[in-house]
Formats: structure tokens, sequence, C-alpha cells
């Protein structure tokens, strides 16, 4: 019944893309079907969570039974070893039949990958049929990935922000501000943690700390100047610095990632652990991998967010593929899903209050879960730096904090 | 006859092919040569680039420290378990525990580990809160200690499996028990009989493992991230880092670090060098000073007591890998899961099958080719045995650190069209799994009695006949030993897998390694023994075959 119903969704999504685009775009992209029927599309995506490994099989069976395109997800462990991948096949002319077709991509690694040239031409990511229902105009960062343009060189698939976890059995009010935090540390030594730099997490740490103690934001949207660096840093290193013997094992060890954190807030070694899904702490209670007093916060004056996105390297040989599960996964019916916490909680991309009505009706019909707050609890996203500032600021970090010195 | 001339070319062209031609492509971005990046003169910046890395230094000394330090320990802990219970019933049941332990690949062992040890771990657990008063975990640091201790304790765990493994085919010779009997007539008590009449003659079949020890854990990568210290990290994990940065420059500074670690490795081998130089000549020293150490007790209670700690450690650990892959939740202090998941076991054997099937293929395919190579190496150069050449080539892919010339494989293979196909992977993995193989079979083949193979042939029978009616079966134990660690070896490559392979090819090695990094413990454990489980098989096999077919021999069916 539900298959049926999800079908007929489908089918009348396929419906509208028809009836609203121009008709030369229309032909191009039944074009695009038709070439990628029977296609095989790799899709290279972090593998280290079980509910979004899940989620992309959903998927895939999906377009293979709609659209003949059959996904394999490649589960990575580091999206950078991707990147290295498709570089080492540039070096050696390898100009087509690449082993990439799909990257699960943003930030650093896009950066890197757009000034090497190693992505496929600009614009196609605009072209999808689904791209109409993109929130462009409330979420800035679906066009502008940690300040790059995106130049529609990859296309959204879901919504990041910065939000901390902690068990209400064990803390009654969550720290409000970055000197409540500090301050909650102090006190309870051994109970706070970072992830320790260059994990994505722990620069994303410095990097909520560095935006909230910055005295010239604009600063930070620019290419980095190695002029101003120190200068701009100092408060982050000031508030870093009160932290750092309070830390868990003294800062003479980092938690290795965020789920890492997540294990050690549930083993009660840590106070407080972060994620950048806002579900997280409601998908991980249900999982079983959270005690389900755990409850999510923000800091007063926001948090980072940011947009992560699904990439075409140049070298595919099976585009028309990786463009049409590209748009799959943009389409309301798979963006909804998305976002339910028992399946994954990652939120969408999608103006959901521009969408039609039954695909809205699929947004409402939502429980967000315990311990997920609602979009005006979130508060406002913190731009993310320009991509430059990262490793300056994670070498800067590893010779303060990481030659085993202090 | 021509034999020997194409077996040994076989063998070269599969062991030094690869090597020579990815370490060509890791010395020329190491001298600033990469032209993808638009970098195509020659500098040594690269190598300033890698001495201004904040705590470089400190990772130098932590690589060489743990490396040196884990495998002394190990050897000393094997030769001394060995000396001073060789020829007893407890050594025989030790051998029946620690071989099993051998399949356990490294990483697994380190997940277990420290489940076992860490500060909300199984040991705290047991006596929290009702002895310790803790009703949360004690902050104190255990793993990732900045010394590298938990590190060389997981190296130590897996070495000495390994060591002992070579001690037994080392011992697995003639008229030992004469030359005890001689110590012990002229009074030396049973440990000093063993270190001075025995081990002088099984030393040299044991150096080359030593040396591969060595140089395995002084370029670790995966024991390394999981036990080992982060402020600073020691050199090879560093290197990966480098390698992955998403700033591609840095990988200029990555290979000039593949060579440095290159040279640490061989400091390290000079080292032990060196060592083995001055116990040399304090043995010497000491065997001229005529003390006969009658009374052992203390030797022999404490060395047992270590071994069998060691046993009982990885033991417990495994135990626990096997609570977590059917833990849902299990959080401190709790000392059992407080809800049970069976559920996952099913599904991810049936969400990875295409995993499976390639562990299990690579592992046979590799096993079985580099078994047949070195038998017919073997058999071809029976002669004369011992090729420097080859020697020196085996040695090779053992000693170097993978990362040192991996990238630089990768890259011929993807200029040739082969990157991404599973015979690439099969490829990279004979590299690694070659050598153990020739390692593992050269001594006891060259070993057997000269005598049945000149009576048959006097007796009119052919070559082949000869092998196959007499050396095969004499052989069977050790072959099918050989077999069972060259599956090991193959089940366990991560780097060659997951370089070479490029997302087409994966195995439960690399699955495992991606979907631990998400952190949950239940399907990390679960791959972790999924890692463990064709490896086991093939040692059951290879221990339980020969008895099998054997059962009217007894001096052929191991049970002695």
């Amino acid at each position: 019944m539900t298959a049926m119903i999800r079908k007929l969704a489908l089918g009348l999504t396929g419906l509208l893309a028809l009836g609203t685009g121009a008709s030369a775009q229309d032909l191009s992209w039944e074009d695009v079907q038709a070439e990628a029927d029977g296609q095989t599309v790799y899709f290279h995506a972090w593998g280290g969570e079980p509910r979004i490994n899940a989620y992309i099989q959903w998927a895939a069976r999906e377009v293979e039974r709609d659209y003949g395109v059959r996904v394999i997800h490649v589960k990575v462990e580091d999206t950078a070893t991707v990147v290295s991948q498709v570089l080492a096949e540039k070096s050696v002319g390898k100009d087509s039949g690449g082993a990439v077709d799909l990257i699960w991509i943003n930030g650093e690694n896009f950066a890197s990958m757009k000034a090497n040239g190693l992505l496929a031409d600009e614009g196609w990511a605009e072209t999808l049929p689904n791209w109409q229902y993109v929130d462009v105009e409330n979420k800035p960062t679906v066009r502008i990935d940690f300040t790059v343009p995106t130049d529609g060189q990859e296309s959204p698939w879901g919504m990041a922000k910065l939000v901390f976890m902690y068990d209400s059995a064990r803390i009654d009010t969550p720290p409000a501000t970055l000197e409540d935090l500090a301050t909650y540390a102090v006190n309870n030594p051994g109970r706070f943690a970072y992830p320790q730099p260059p994990n994505f997490f722990g620069t994303t740490f410095l990097k909520q700390v560095l935006v909230s103690t910055v005295t010239d934001p604009s600063v930070l949207s620019r290419e980095l100047d190695p002029a101003v660096f120190d200068e701009t840093v100092a408060p982050m290193f000031a508030y870093l610095d009160t932290l750092q013997t309070h830390l868990w094992r003294q800062g003479k060890a980092f938690p290795k990632n965020a789920a890492h954190m997540r294990q050690l807030l549930a083993d009660g070694e840590l106070d407080i652990s972060f994620s950048f899904n806002p579900a997280d702490a409601s998908g991980a209670i249900a999982n079983g991998e959270l005690p389900p007093s755990v409850r999510t916060f923000v800091l007063d004056g926001g948090t980072l967010g940011n947009t992560h996105f699904v990439a075409i390297p140049y070298n595919s040989s099976n585009q028309a593929g990786a463009k049409l599960f590209a748009d799959y996964l943009l389409s309301p019916m798979a963006q909804s899903r998305k976002q339910d916490p028992e399946i994954w909680g990652d939120p969408t991309v999608l103006n959901v209050a521009a969408l039609p009505e039954t695909e809205k009706a699929l947004f409402d019909a939502l429980d967000l879960g315990p311990a997920t707050l609602t979009p005006e609890e979130l508060g406002p996203v913190l731009p993310e730096p320009h991509p430059s500032w990262v490793s300056a600021l994670e070498e800067a970090w590893l010779e303060r904090y990481g030659t085993g010195a202090n | 006859m021509k034999l020997p001339g194409v077996s040994a070319a076989v063998l070269t062209v599969l062991l030094a092919g690869p090597v020579a031609t990815g370490l060509a492509a890791t010395v020329l971005p190491a001298f600033g040569y990469l032209p993808v990046l638009g970098s195509s003169s020659f500098t040594a910046a690269p190598f300033t680039d890698l001495l201004q890395e904040p705590g470089f230094a400190a990772s130098l000394f932590l690589s060489f420290s743990t490396g040196l330090g884990a495998t002394l320990v190990s050897l000393a802990l094997v030769i001394w378990f060995t000396a001073s219970w060789y020829r007893t019933r407890t050594f025989q049941r030790v051998t029946r525990f620690l071989s099993p332990i051998l399949s356990v690949p490294h990483a697994a062992a380190a997940i277990g580990i420290s489940f076992l040890i860490a500060p909300s771990g199984f040991l705290v657990r047991l006596v929290s809160p009702w002895a310790t008063g803790w009703d949360r975990p004690p902050d104190v640091l255990i793993l990732n200690d900045p010394m590298g201790l938990a590190m060389t304790g997981g190296l130590i765990a897996k070495e000495v499996p390994f060591l002992f493994l070579m001690m037994l085919a080392a011992l697995n010779r003639p008229y030992l028990g004469d030359y005890m009997k001689a110590g012990e007539s002229l009074g030396y008590g049973k440990t000093a009989a063993f270190l001075h009449l025995i081990l002088p003659q099984l030393y040299p079949l044991l150096r080359l493992p030593i040396l591969a020890v060595l140089a395995y854990a002084t370029s670790v990568v995966d024991v390394a991230l999981l036990l080992g210290p982060t402020t600073p990290a020691p050199l090879a994990p560093r290197l990966v880092v480098w390698m992955n940065d998403p700033d591609l420059t840095k990988r200029l500074m990555a290979s000039a670090g593949a060579l440095v670690q290159i040279a640490l490795t061989g400091l390290a081998i000079l080292t032990y060098l060196l060592i083995e130089l001055v116990v040399r000549k304090r043995h010497k020293a000491f065997l001229e000073s005529g003390r006969r150490n009658r009374s052992d007790r203390f030797v022999r209670v404490s060395g047992l007591t270590l071994m069998s700690g060691l046993i009982t450690v990885t033991t417990a650990s495994l135990l626990l890998l096997v609570i977590w892959s059917m833990a849902k939740s299990w959080w401190f202090p709790a000392a059992l899961p407080q809800r049970w998941d069976l559920g996952l076991i099913g599904s991810a054997l049936s969400m990875n099958q295409a995993a499976l099937g390639y562990t299990i293929s690579l592992g046979l395919a590799a096993a079985f080719i580099s078994t047949v190579l070195t038998l017919w190496h073997l058999e071809a150069s029976s002669r004369d045995p011992k090729t420097r050449l080859l020697s020196f080539l085996v040695f090779l892919p053992l000693v170097l650190p993978q990362i040192g010339f991996l990238f630089g494989l990768k890259m011929l293979f993807l200029a040739i069209g082969w990157d991404g196909t599973a015979f690439a992977v099969l490829l990279a993995h004979l590299v690694f799994v070659l050598p153990y193989a020739i390692l593992a079979l050269t001594d006891p083949y060259t070993r057997l009695d000269p005598r049945y193979e000149k009576a048959a042939i006097a007796l009119g029978k052919s070559r082949l006949s000869v092998f196959l009616n007499i050396k095969a079966p004499l052989l069977l134990k050790p072959i099918l030993t050989t077999f069972a660690v060259a599956l090991a070896v193959s089940v366990g490559q991560y780097l060659p897998t997951l370089m070479i392979g490029a997302g087409r090819v994966v195995t439960i090695t690399t699955e495992s390694v991606a979907l631990a990094s998400g952190g949950n413990r239940q399907i990390t454990a679960l791959f972790a023994l999924l890692q463990l489980l064709v490896p086991l098989a093939g040692f059951l096999v290879a221990m339980t075959l020969p008895r099998l077919l054997f059962r009217k021999r007894i001096a052929m069916s191991g049970a002695r």
C-alpha cells in the first residue's frame, strides 16, 4: 500500500517536472534519463553510520527499480582518499572511465577538487528537475560552500548545523554561551573535550570559537592573509588555553571524532558531546547508542552551519546516471525520508513551505524525536570561514597542543 | 636445467617489480616532482617542510622507540618462555593456544584490547562501582598515552604469537633432545642448556622474522591509530594524514616523509643488529665464565606467568568482541550489555556478501599462488636454495613501509589500466603474501631428509612422482601452515586493498575500517570478528587435516 502511494508520489513529481520546466531542458533531461538507464554509478560516501548506509541503500533500490540505474555505495573512511583517487587518475591522463562517479563532499575537499580541475563541468546541478524546490533564498549555503561558490558543480544533499548534546540526568541547565562552557569545563575537570584537529569536528570546534571571538569577522570570509593570522586567532587560543589542562585526559589525548565523543558521552566519560546533525541525539536514542535522557542544546549567538553536497568527478563515464541519482536525492520524497530521525534525521535543503501540498504533507508528518530542537530553537547560522583558514588553524593548533611539549 | 632460473625470475618480477616502480614514483614527488600539481622542478623543499612540521622529531622518536621496544620485548618473552618450558606438557598446551591467536588481525586485537583496558572498559566495570566507588569512569590516561605504552603493549600481544610460531618451526629439527641432555649432564640448568646450546642453532632462522617484525612495528598504521599517542602521533599514521590531506600539495611532503620512514626503519634495524652484536659478545664471556645456573625456578615461573597473562588478555579481548557484536546498548558501569541485539549479525552477513566474496577469493588465490610458487622455486633450486638476490628481494617488501611505495604502485596500475581490478589487487597482495610464504616454507623444506628422495630416485621414480608421493605428504603440515599464514596475511591487507582496489574491490578489512569510522561499537566488534573468521578457518584446517589424514602414522600427524 505505502509502496503504491510512494510510486504515485514519484509519478506526480515526474509529471510536475515535465509540466513546469522549459521545453529545451525537458528534452535534455529525457536524454539524461535515457542515457542513465542501465548505467552503474559508484557512489563514494562516508560509511561510518549504519543509518546513513541503510538510507543510501534504500535510495539505490528506488532508482534501480524506477530508472534502471544501479548505484553501488562505496563506503569511505575519509573523503580525502577519494580526492586522491581522482587526482591519481588525472595525473596519468585517465580522462574517462574513472573509478568514482559521485562523491559525498563539501568544504575543503570540494575547494581542492574545484581548484585542481577534478570536477565535472559547471552548472549541471542547477539543471536537475528537483533543483526548483531547493531553498536558495533562505539557505544561501546551498550555493556557497564554505565561502566558495559551487557554480553548479555540486548538488546540495542536506543541511548541517553544529549542536551540542548533554545528558539531562547529569546536567540540569546546559551552558548557554562559550564563556559558560569554559566555566563548566574548569569546574568539572576531565568532562569536556573536543576531537583532535585535523578531524573535521575538532576543526569545527576551533572555527566555532574563532567565529565567536574574532574582532573583525569579515577577515574570515576572505582568503587567508598570513599577515593577520596570529592577531586574528589570538582570542581563540586564549580561550582554548583556559580549557586545555581541564580537558578530558588533561588534554594529553583527544577523542578521535564526533562518534567517539558520543560513545564517551554514553559511558559517562564526558558530559558534553557535539554533532553536525541536529537530530543525531534522537536518532542515537532510537538506536540504543545514547541513553534516553540525552538532550540537545546550542549556544547563544548561533553556531556554525553548512551544507553537504554530492559532486561528479570530471572523468566519470556514468555522468547521466550520477545526475539522475543526485536528482533523486533532491526529490521531496527522498528528502523527507532523510529528515526522519528514525531513518537518518538530516535536515532538508528544500524550501518546504513552497512545496506542492502533497509533498509538503510528507514533511509535516515527520516526528523529529525527543531530543531534537525546533528550527526556531536551533538559532542563527554562523557562516564557515574561507577554506584556506583550515590548514593554518590546524597547523597552529598542532604546534601549540600537539607536540608533547606542553 | 633451466627451471631454477624461471622460478627465480617469476618471483623476482612479482616481488621487485611492484616495489621498484612504486619506490620510483615515491622518490620523484619527495624531491618536488609531481607534474599534475604543477610542480615539475626538483627541489628539497618537501624535506624542509617536513622538518618544520610541529612535533616531527617527537614522532620519529615514538616510531623508533615503540617499534624497537615492542620487538625486543616480544622476542625476549618468546625466548624466555621457550627456554624455560621447552619439552614440557605446558609448552604443548601453550602452543595450542598461541597458534590460533596468530589469525587475529592486528586491528581486531587492538580494538578488543581497548575494550578491555580503557577507563570505561571491561576491567574497570567489573569492579565498579561496588569496589571502587566509581559510578563514572575515572579520567585516567591509559589508551593513547603520549609515551606509546598502550601501543607497544598492543604490538607485543600480536608479535609474540608470530615469533613463537617461527620459533616452533625452527625447533622442529632432529637431535635437539640430545643437546639438552648433553647440557644437563654437564650440570647446566634446563633454561641455561637451552640458551647456550640450542638457541645459537635456532637464532639464524629467527633473524629474518625478527627483522620483519621490527620493520612492521616501526611503520604500523592501524594499531597506532587505535592505541597510539596522538600528541604527536608516530610517523606512519601522520604520513597517512598528509597523504590524504585535502591540500594536495601536502603529498609532496608525505612522499618525503615516506623516505624518512624507510630511513627510520633502517636505523631501527641497524640498532637491532648492534644490540645483537653486543649480546653475542656478552654471551661468549658468560659461557667462558662457566656458570651453570642450575636453579631456574624463578625464570620458569615468571616466564609462564607472563605468557599466560598474554594469552588471557588476548582471549578476554576476543570474548569482549563477541559480546559487543551482540550488544545494542552497553554503558558504563554495566558489566554486561543492557540491551542485546542479534539481528545485526545476519544483516551484516547478507549486506556484505560482495566484500566477503572478495576477501575469500583474493585470500585463497593469493595463498594458493604463493604456496605453489614457493614450492616450485624450492623444488627447482633445491641444489642451491639460498640465492642471495632472492633472499634480499623477499626481505624488501617486509622491511619497506607500505606507504613508501603503494602510491607509486597505484600510479603504475592506473597507467596500464589495471587500477580497481581484482587482478591488480591480487598482485599487490602477492607482494606482501609471498615473502611470508617463503619465510614459512623454506626451512621445513630444506630440512627434509634428502635420503628419502635419493632412495626413491635410485628406485627409478621421477622427480614429479617423488614430490607427489613422498615429499608432499611429508611436508603436508608445513605446506598447510604456509597456506594458512598466507591467507591470513592477504585478509589483513588494508592499505593495498584500499589504494589499488579504488572502491571497486572491497574486502571485509576495508569495509570494517570505513564502518568503524562512525564509532558504533557493535558494528566495529562484529566486523573485527568477521575479519578473523577466514584466517581462523585456515589455521584450523592446517592444524586438523594432517591429524585426520595421518591418524595411523604418529610421526607425521604432528602429535609427539
